[in-house]
């Protein structure tokens, strides 16, 4: 906790915790102490549901390359399949 | 030091005390079996959580003859895991000063209110925690000593101050009414080598009676057993120095 340096993005999907999944309703990033990944200060992020407790959580602990990797994976994804056409909101989604 | 012929017991158990604004949180208590009058101590968590170190850390002080209270900080945030609950204070940016304040206060005069507890109680505190013990003894002003192990952000640059913590608490300095022992590793880099310096400098430039001991080859956390951040030989020598400070400002 010594960096506060911490930011939340208010999201919509699923997360899978032990053998269940919840609805992740936020995503917490911060860069600061990791309870696992042996560093002093890691990228965390937590996918989390505030209304359903601290225990409503699925949780990454990842090294700055590591992050900055995933980052740039998510977006050539979410880019390819763009360019494809297959992108859906969760409207057109929900319409079917 | 121990003799094998010494009689031991220890009592420790989690309760329910008054926090900040009277509040009701929970807190583990660990004290010597005996009618004393034993020192006290608050026992403040560092922030990954109220977790298992801090249950061991705090019958640590009452296997050294202390008895010691470690409130639970995060009780507001909900209950979980300490990872779970802790994370989600990390993502909240922390919790805010007044309201530590307030619990390290209620967890001092609960001490202070039980017939086993001297007249002396110390407060200590790691990581976040050392920072919350800094800011307790010299806004509190009613600890007789301070253990503040590599406190993070006691020295704070304007863009790291917020609501939730709006004032630097090397800003205090001058309020500090007890002795201190600080412990830092040199590979740290909340606090810097550079910040402990500032730190101490307030400190020398206010008259205060402080030791500082600043260890090579360790960096944040050098006492967390559980952490690839622990070093041996630094932890065993801070625990000790920690330790000769506590009997000599708390007995």
């Amino acid at each position: 906790m010594c960096t506060m340096i911490a930011h939340q993005a208010k999201i919509e999907g699923r997360g899978k915790s032990g053998e269940d999944w919840f609805e992740v309703r936020e995503a917490n990033v911060s860069y600061d102490h990791p309870y696992d990944m042996p560093l002093e200060h890691a990228l965390n992020i937590d996918f989390v549901n505030e209304t359903a407790g601290p225990s409503a959580r699925v949780a990454v602990e990842l090294s700055i390359e590591a992050a900055r990797k995933l980052v740039q994976t998510i977006e050539a994804v979410l880019a390819q399949a763009e360019q494809r056409g297959v992108l859906e909101d969760r409207l057109q989604a929900a319409s079917r | 030091m121990y003799q094998t012929n010494q009689y031991e017991g220890m009592l420790a158990e989690t309760i329910t005390m008054q926090g900040h604004k009277g509040d009701a949180i929970n807190a583990y208590v660990a004290r010597p079996l005996g009618a004393g009058p034993h020192p006290g101590m608050v026992v403040i968590h560092h922030a990954p959580g109220w977790d298992e170190w801090y249950r061991e850390c705090t019958r640590r002080f009452a296997h050294h003859g202390y008895v010691a209270i470690s409130p639970n900080l995060y009780f507001r945030d909900g209950h979980g895991t300490p990872e779970d609950v802790g994370a989600k204070v990390r993502a909240g940016g922390g919790i805010p000063d007044e309201q530590v304040l307030g619990d390290l206060d209620g967890a001092n005069k609960l001490l202070r209110s039980l017939p086993y507890v001297s007249s002396k109680v110390g407060v200590f505190g790691t990581c976040s925690g050392g920072r919350h013990g800094f800011l307790a003894a010299c806004r509190l002003k009613n600890f007789d000593a301070l253990v503040e192990c590599w406190g993070g952000r006691v020295v704070q640059s304007k863009e790291e101050v917020t609501p939730k913590q709006p004032v630097a608490p090397i800003d205090y300095t001058k309020d500090l009414p007890c002795p201190m022992i600080g412990l830092f590793g040199n590979d740290d880099k909340s606090p810097s080598p550079e910040q402990v310096n500032l730190h101490e400098a307030e400190l020398k430039k206010h008259g205060k009676n402080y030791e500082f001991h600043r260890y090579d080859g360790a960096g944040h956390g050098f006492f967390y057993y559980d952490r690839p951040a622990y070093r041996q030989e630094q932890a065993v020598d801070g625990w000790k120095k920690l330790f000769a400070f506590c009997e000599k400002n708390l007995r």
